[in-house]
């Protein structure tokens, strides 16, 4: 009897298949857009004041704690406060029209919103002192801070970057002096020298390292 | 064939195709009651019924989802109750299927053709009702593929050494091959029905799940192939799922749980239950659409025996656990046993030992076996016992385990009944479904029937 | 699905500095928890305008204060999280608590941050303003200032506040016509009267357990209820180690009307009803040589007596009879003449001037003022936060007296049955608050300092006391400090106030011992002893006590020692009582006694003494709050003047009905399994002796043995110290954000809470022994609930915590099925509540669980990770009592103790060196790391309880 399909007919339905196929790849790869973190990594986050890391940091030479005061006492590194900013901008640049939202804190009790850029889930217990004090060096998550203009993120912060470290800290760790130091490279020798600072500071075992109760409690 | 003939005893006076049908006619008869036999009034009401327990099963599902497992009667000591008895149950009722169309296929059994068709797709529809389940009873049912191994940025693997990791697979395999073996059975009436449509869409529908199929030798040598491979791969399955199910009780520490006999005792459970209900809808089936001829009262004798040989390996199952409680001297054994005897859900146990235990024992008599509407009885009965069996091992097993400062105990809300009559609904809306568009009865092999009839009478 | 709203975290009306509310913000983020694997909400950092010099690290901060119950101040360290008070501790160095708590103080911060406390001033039940109130007190002052004050009155609780009675009393002075009552539901007349009876002038018991060798408590319930009891219970258990001295241990005889703590611990115990122990005393002092006539019959066996007589006499001056406040003075003195008999007054016994700076009697008191207003005489009442609407026998009638004061001022946390009925009602500011004092059971003052700015702008009793003397100074620091400047004076002042507060003690500030000699006091005539009549006992609820803490969640979900009930209160009467009437658990009767009625229903208690009711106040509230109304049954409104304690003739009619009711334990016998082990002395002597034995399951296991080569944390729980009291569940639910479920869902049974205590009743209805066991997550090193979950959610860290990690959980819920001990708990729904307020309280270091995810003891694993981090920055190991889990630093009587097994030395490795030592459920060979000791009774040789 007649076929009840023309051949042409077979090839768009071969057609149409593919297309569900290639269909549902795309959707899985749309997921994992969507449940990617909130700011985009390498793309410099807008500010109220467009404050530059570069110029405080790279051209000033201020030291990371200077504002960050708290990274080595606690777990959050510490926003400094807008009296902080003025101990010198209340001689520098006070009549620039870009940083009249640090007096109108005070004039007008309007506080600065500053968009958070490295942002964890509520979950993970991330704690800046230990890190500093084990000779994680702040270049080392936060990257060239010191060259950038507007501030961006360098890390996925994503658990597997975590574990990264965690399983591995002899490629990452640094003499603790050398914490704050934006311009410090990994040495030729760093595995070897690694882990000589493993043992020095005490970086417990992998095993400990990537227990679930490290982050999350 | 004789022989075959003995293994299940039923006597050649029997024959497993009535009537004088050709192949011309015995198309006719399967096929019209696909394409040409106007709606039966029993078909209509039936899908109402089942529909509007759809509805409910949906709307259940739904609130599920938004408020969480807390609408069910689940607590503390008892946190598996409704959901994990349902998927017991439903993934038993699945097996019978696959032993009928692929274990009886190896074995040569020609009675077998003229109810595998439907058995198998009972196992999918319950298989589907099965994995439901899990995914419903979970805290966070969106995570749920977080049990299935794949990369992901949190470098983390499932637990291997948990069964619900191992029910994944089993499942999962077991849903695959079924659904394959079951269609590619049916690819061939597929065709004869494209054939036979009157009306264009009717044709296009066919031909698109025909797969091109022409009657072709070549098509029929490969087909009766890679059917027996299937076959081969689906009967395995028969033991296996069920036992692995099994050991998501089995591996647990739970008194009434922690048994080596599991595994043969849920298989046998499983092919009992799925003989029953095979039963409970071969009988009302033959009597709607008239297909006595072709699901005759041998074949329900026939089932009504393995049902019994089940039901036997069940008691014995039951008779064993009693006795190892007895016998192993542990307190908490022995207490989790007096207390289904004697407890607050005694009359549970009391009717899981009437349903599977008493009325089994009715199924020697050749008068029951012989009609059709005792069979359905007893049928319905032993799905109800199975049913509180798994309820049985799983809610009062935990309501009284170690602790007595943490005995509890459990009551079903109205969303753990809607889930159970929904799902029920939902199966057999599918089955309807089911019967209305493809057909019931494989008639390519029955077709085969004839031809052996014929050689075995020239 | 997160309880997360990044935009408005908290709202704190009343917070003085915006961007401090605004930086809190950023760091509340961290307490609410996200699920898995959604896109997260972009956040905003605000920093501070000017930041506060120690608020800069996210660390918290501990602030010495103290929390009065009853006008009776304990000592407490409140923790504060970036300015939020979330935590309460006990304070080490204050003599009431020595770093412990009970659960009231622990409740203490979810009153606080209560979103149904009182925000706004009303007037006659319209919001209004306290510049308005302050406008209307001085137009009234006008007119009593005038007449010296006539027909101005005072109502107060239990004031041992030296401020409060310094400003009250200057106030009388100024207006000599005023008057102040003082009227406490649970006072102290009876303690009083007995001390006025016996030595003839008011004075304050002070009991010192650590000396006594054989206590009598008559209705007295030390351990869970008299002032000082978080003390009492420390100095009694310290007195009863025997895995340390086994020979140096006590015994305890208690004669109780009520089931109680203290009963239940005593090594014997009879259950009489209130009336009968009167006899019960006479006959005793009689047998220690009082001279008082016999009674006719006693209702205990004269060998019970006896056996008691002669452990107190032998223990000359190591014995100790101490009385109940409940019952009549003359029972109290006779008490005091006893013990000074015994020589025991100045060893176990000391008596002080009185606590309270106005020891008068209350009740008295209480009547005087109804009289007044009924008599019309009273135009202006200030009722400072007390509830006598609620609160206060029936029979005086207070509420429709109060329709005859024209001005009626009423200061309070909660829009309650009184500040509904008053002209003006003004929101108190909470004690953790404002600044205030507050006396101890021994007399030691602390100063009260706020670890907050009133969050709705409540004010203190010190201030509107200002107001209304019309004194110039109105702030509630300068108003306490000008006393202390006073009382402490000296050129030193700044130095000695500044420590005064940092450790939380007025220094030297305890009362002495004062000389007495007791006498003989004239005995009122026996009641009729074969007399049948149903008593009704009147007693504070365990949880809510007077219904001050009736719409506290925490404490109405914390189920109730002994009756294991929660949310509501019942009537209980003892199973053959029951019995006879055909009663059973639920059913509801109507209670009538001296004409009024009261609907209840009945709860059924193995050991309450046949022929009697108790009955617990704090419930049947109309007004204060969300959960406060509508609970239990009013037992005030059975109550009169006459007989506020005890009294006999009443009945109870069977009502057929049923009154659901929610108890978190439905199994109460051990059904002769192992578990709350109790010996007799005796056989732990021998077993000491013997040292440690082989147990008798040999360990066969599949896999090597666990190790932790770093920390290994254990548990060890004495069972002989835990008293059940409970303070280790809710100081639990206070540190790790536990949510409450509310009536519906204990009654399903999902309470959430992570410890529990287990009470079980052994041997008869009537005497039943009673055991209690608190139950953590075990850390089993072969955890049974880590190889069930398809997640790796339950799994093992390297220092052998059993840890629950929530964001990876699906909820199979097989780990729950799978724990022997039934210790894990799931989030059936979504239980804790985004309220911003609560949200506040909560504790950032802790994960807030979402719907659909186990969870469980942790170890506190947050404090555990805090000490690590510290501990690493000074590159050297934790050091043993470092990590203190919440439940071990509230207990009152150090039953439970943590640390690491690793360290030969530490507490908890030499508890369990004990050869007493035993695990639950060995058999099952999971190997808990935590352990328990077993409980010990001491009883008399010649006394063999049933």
């Amino acid at each position: 009897m007649a076929q009840v399909f023309h051949p042409r007919q077979l090839l768009l339905l071969k057609g149409i298949a593919l297309g569900a196929l290639l269909a549902a790849i795309a959707a899985a790869f749309l997921y994992r857009v969507a449940t990617q973190a909130p700011v985009a990594r390498n793309v410099p986050v807008e500010q109220p004041i467009p404050f530059s890391h570069k110029h405080h940091v790279g051209d000033d030479g201020l030291d990371c704690r200077y504002c960050h005061s708290s990274v080595e006492t606690s777990a959050f590194a510490g926003i400094p406060s807008m009296a902080t900013c003025r101990t010198c901008h209340s001689q520098l640049f006070t009549d620039a029209p870009i940083l009249a939202p640090l007096f109108d804190t005070r004039s007008q009790r309007a506080p600065v919103y500053w968009n958070r850029i490295h942002q964890l889930p509520d979950f993970v217990y991330f704690n800046h002192s230990i890190h500093v004090a084990k000779g994680v060096g702040c270049s080392t998550c936060h990257g060239r801070v010191d060259e950038m203009p507007l501030t961006w993120r360098v890390a996925s912060l994503e658990m597997q970057w975590c574990l990264g470290c965690h399983r591995a800290p002899e490629r990452y760790v640094r003499p603790r002096n050398r914490v704050f130091d934006m311009s410090w490279q990994p040495p030729a020798n760093q595995l070897e020298l690694g882990r000589r600072l493993v043992a020095a500071y005490h970086i417990r075992g992998t095993r400990a390292l990537t227990d679930c109760s490290t982050c999350h409690r | 064939m004789a022989g075959q003939e003995q293994v299940l005893g039923a006597p050649s006076s029997q024959p497993v195709l009535r009537g004088s049908y050709t192949y011309a006619s015995i198309t006719d008869k399967i096929a019209d009651t696909v394409l040409e036999r106007p709606t039966h009034w029993a078909w209509a009401v039936g899908f109402a019924v089942s529909a509007s327990l759809t509805v409910l099963f949906i709307v259940a599902m739904s609130y599920l989802f938004a408020k969480g497992v807390g609408i069910w009667g689940i607590d503390q000591p008892v946190s598996w109750a409704f959901a994990l008895t349902n998927f017991v149950w439903w993934v038993g009722i699945g097996h019978a299927g696959t032993f009928i169309s692929a274990f009886l296929l190896l074995l040569r059994q020609r009675w077998r053709t003229s109810i595998n068709r439907f058995a198998e797709a009972m196992t999918i529809f319950a298989v589907a009702m099965a994995g439901l389940m899990p995914i419903l009873h979970l805290g966070r049912p969106w995570f749920f593929y977080w049990l299935i191994p794949y990369p992901n940025k949190m470098n983390l693997w499932p637990q291997w050494r948990s069964p619900l990791v191992w029910d994944i697979f089993a499942i999962g395999t077991y849903i695959i091959v079924s659904i394959l073996f079951w269609y590619m059975g049916l690819i061939p009436d597929l065709a004869t029905l494209r054939d036979r449509a009157a009306q264009r869409w009717k044709q296009v529908g066919y031909a698109l799940l025909a797969l091109g199929w022409r009657n072709d030798a070549r098509h029929w040598a490969r087909f009766e192939i890679a059917y027996l491979l299937m076959a081969g791969l689906a009967t395995p399955l028969v033991i296996s799922v069920h036992s692995v199910v099994s050991l998501d009780f089995a591996i647990g520490n739970t008194p009434g749980w922690h048994s080596t006999i599991f595994p043969p005792y849920f298989v046998a459970g499983a092919l009992y239950s799925g003989f029953a209900m095979a039963l409970t809808i071969a009988i009302p089936l033959r009597a709607t659409f008239g297909l006595q001829d072709f699901i005759t009262a041998r074949h329900l004798a026939v089932m009504a025996k393995v049902m019994l040989a089940c039901g036997l390996l069940v008691t014995y199952s039951y008779l064993v656990e009693s006795f190892m409680a007895f016998y192993s001297a542990d307190r908490y054994e022995s207490f989790m046993l007096l207390n289904r005897m004697t407890g607050p859900y005694a009359w549970i146990y009391w009717t899981v030992i009437f349903c599977n235990v008493i009325v089994l024992q009715t199924l020697w008599f050749e008068r029951v076996r012989a009609s059709p509407w005792m069979l359905f009885a007893v049928a319905i009965l032993i799905n109800i016992g199975m049913w509180l069996e798994r309820f049985m091992i799983i809610v009062v097993s935990l309501h009284r385990d170690f602790m007595p400062s943490a005995w509890g105990m459990f009551y079903p809300t109205f969303w753990d009944i809607a889930i159970l009559a929904g799902s029920l609904g939902a199966f057999a809306l599918l089955f309807l479904l089911f019967v209305r568009f493809l057909p019931v009865i494989s008639m390519s092999e029955m077709r085969k029937l004839v031809k052996e009839r014929r050689e075995s009478s020239s | 699905m997160s309880p997360r709203q990044p935009r408005r975290e908290f709202d704190f009306s009343g917070v003085p500095e915006r961007s401090r509310r605004e930086f809190l913000k950023l760091m509340g983020a961290s307490i609410a928890l996200a699920s898995g694997c959604s896109r997260e909400l972009p956040e905003r950092i605000v920093p501070y305008e000017d930041m506060p010099e120690q608020l800069a690290a996210t660390k918290s901060l501990y602030f010495a204060t103290a929390l009065s119950l009853d006008g009776y101040g304990s000592g407490v360290l409140v923790e504060s999280a970036m300015g939020r008070p979330i935590k309460v501790e006990g304070n080490p160095n204050h003599p009431a608590s020595l770093g412990a708590t009970d659960v009231f103080s622990q409740a203490a911060v979810l009153t606080l941050w209560d979103p149904d406390r009182s925000q706004t001033v009303l007037r006659q039940g319209v919001l209004s303003t306290w510049d308005a109130f302050r406008a209307a007190l001085t137009a009234r002052r006008s007119r009593f200032a005038s007449q010296g004050g006539a027909g101005l009155h005072i109502l107060t609780g239990s004031v041992t506040s030296p401020t409060l009675a310094a400003q009250l009393h200057r106030l009388l002075d100024k207006y000599p016509e005023a008057r102040w009552h003082q009227y406490q539901p649970i006072n102290r007349d009876n303690v009083y009267a007995g001390t006025r009876l016996a030595f003839g002038e008011t004075r304050e018991p002070r009991y010192d357990f650590t000396r006594a060798r054989t206590v009598l408590s008559l209705d007295a319930d030390f351990l869970r209820s008299m002032p000082g009891h978080v003390r009492y219970a420390r100095d009694f258990n310290g007195a009863r180690r025997p895995g340390e001295t086994p020979s140096a241990n006590n015994r305890l005889y208690a004669i109780e009307s009520s089931p109680t703590l203290t009963g239940a611990k005593a090594d014997h115990c009879r259950r009489l009803r209130a009336s009968q122990i009167d006899r019960v005393a006479r006959a005793l002092a009689q047998r220690l040589g009082i001279a008082v006539e016999s009674p006719t019959s006693v209702p205990i066996e004269a060998g019970w007596l006896d056996a008691c007589a002669f452990d107190l006499l032998t223990r000359h001056g190591e014995s100790l009879i101490l009385v109940g406040e409940r019952q009549p003075a003359h029972v109290h003195a006779l008490a005091h003449l006893a013990n000074e008999r015994l020589g025991n007054v100045g060893t176990t016994v000391q008596y002080t001037n009185p606590v309270l700076a106005e020891p008068i009697d209350q009740l008295d008191s209480l009547r005087q003022l109804s009289a007044a207003m009924a008599a019309g005489e009273v135009q202006e009442l200030l009722i400072l936060g007390v509830n006598p609407l609620y609160a206060t026998p029936a029979d005086l009638e207070f509420a429709r007296h109060l329709q005859r004061v024209p001005f009626s001022v009423h200061l309070g946390l909660y829009r309650d049955e009184t500040a509904m009925r008053s002209l003006w009602h003004i929101p108190a500011a909470h004690e953790l608050e404002a600044w205030s004092d507050t006396r101890a059971y021994d007399g030691s003052a602390t100063i009260q300092q706020p670890l907050i700015a009133p969050l709705y702008g409540g004010r203190s009793p010190h201030e509107v006391l200002a107001v209304l003397a019309g004194e110039f100074e109105q702030d509630g620091h300068a108003i306490v400090r000008a006393l202390w400047q006073g009382e402490l004076g000296g050129d030193d002042f700044e130095h000695t106030w500044k420590t005064s507060l940092h450790n939380g003690v007025v220094p030297d500030s305890a009362f002495t011992a004062e000389q007495v000699t007791a006498r003989l006091p004239a005995l009122p005539p026996l009641r009729d002893a074969d007399s049948s009549e149903l008593e009704i006992v009147f007693s504070p609820d365990p949880h809510v006590h007077d219904g001050v803490y009736t719409n506290n969640a925490w404490l109405r979900e914390l189920p109730k020692p002994l009756t294991e009930l929660t949310w509501d209160n019942a009537v209980l009467m003892s199973p053959e009582s029951g019995r006879r009437r055909g009663l059973a658990n639920e059913d509801v009767v109507e209670i009538e006694y001296r004409g009024r009625r009261v609907r209840a229903p009945v709860w059924l208690l193995p050991g309450h003494p046949d022929e009697s009711l108790t009955l617990q106040f704090g419930y049947g509230r109309t007004a204060g709050g969300r959960i406060a109304p509508g609970a239990g049954f009013n037992a005030y409104a059975l109550q009169t003047s006459a007989a506020p304690s005890f009294d006999g003739g009443a009945r109870v009619h069977p009502l057929g009905t049923r009154y659901p009711l929610a108890s978190a334990q439905m199994h109460n016998r051990m059904e002769g399994r192992d578990l709350a082990r109790m010996l007799p002395l005796s056989a732990v002597i021998q077993r000491t002796a013997q040292g440690a034995q082989p147990s008798k399951h040999e360990r066969k296991l599949l896999y090597p043995p666990f190790a932790s080569p770093t920390y290994a944390w254990g548990m060890s729980i004495n069972l002989d110290a835990c008293v059940g009291c409970k303070a280790c569940t809710i100081a639990c639910q206070a540190e790790n954000n536990i949510p409450v479920v509310g009536k519906d869902q204990v009654q399903r049974g999902r309470e959430m809470h992570w410890i529990r205590v287990d009470r079980y009743f052994e041997g008869s209805d009537a005497h039943p022994r009673v055991h209690f066991q608190p139950v953590p997550c075990m850390h089993c090193e072969r955890a049974p609930c880590e190889v069930v979950c398809p997640v790796e959610a339950s799994v093992h860290d390297s220092e052998g915590l059993n840890v629950q990690v929530y964001n990876r959980c699906v909820g199979t819920r097989f780990c729950s099925n799978n724990c022997p001990y039934k210790v894990r708990r799931f989030n059936f729904l979504q239980y804790s509540q985004d309220v911003p307020s609560l949200n506040a309280q909560r504790n950032p270091d802790v994960t807030v669980r979402m719907r659909g995810v186990m969870e469980k003891c942790s170890y506190c694993l947050q404090r555990i990770a805090a000490a690590k981090i510290a501990s690493e920055k000074e590159g050297r190991r934790i050091r043993d009592g470092e990590v203190v889990t919440a439940c071990q630093a509230a207990c009152p009587t150090e039953a439970i103790v943590f640390g690491d097994l690793n360290d030969p030395a530490s507490r908890v490795r030499i508890a369990k060196t004990s050869p007493l030592d035993y695990v639950l459920l060995e058999e099952l060979n999971t190997l808990p790391r935590t352990s328990y000791l077993p409980a010990v009774e001491n009883p008399h040789p010649d006394l063999q309880e049933t």
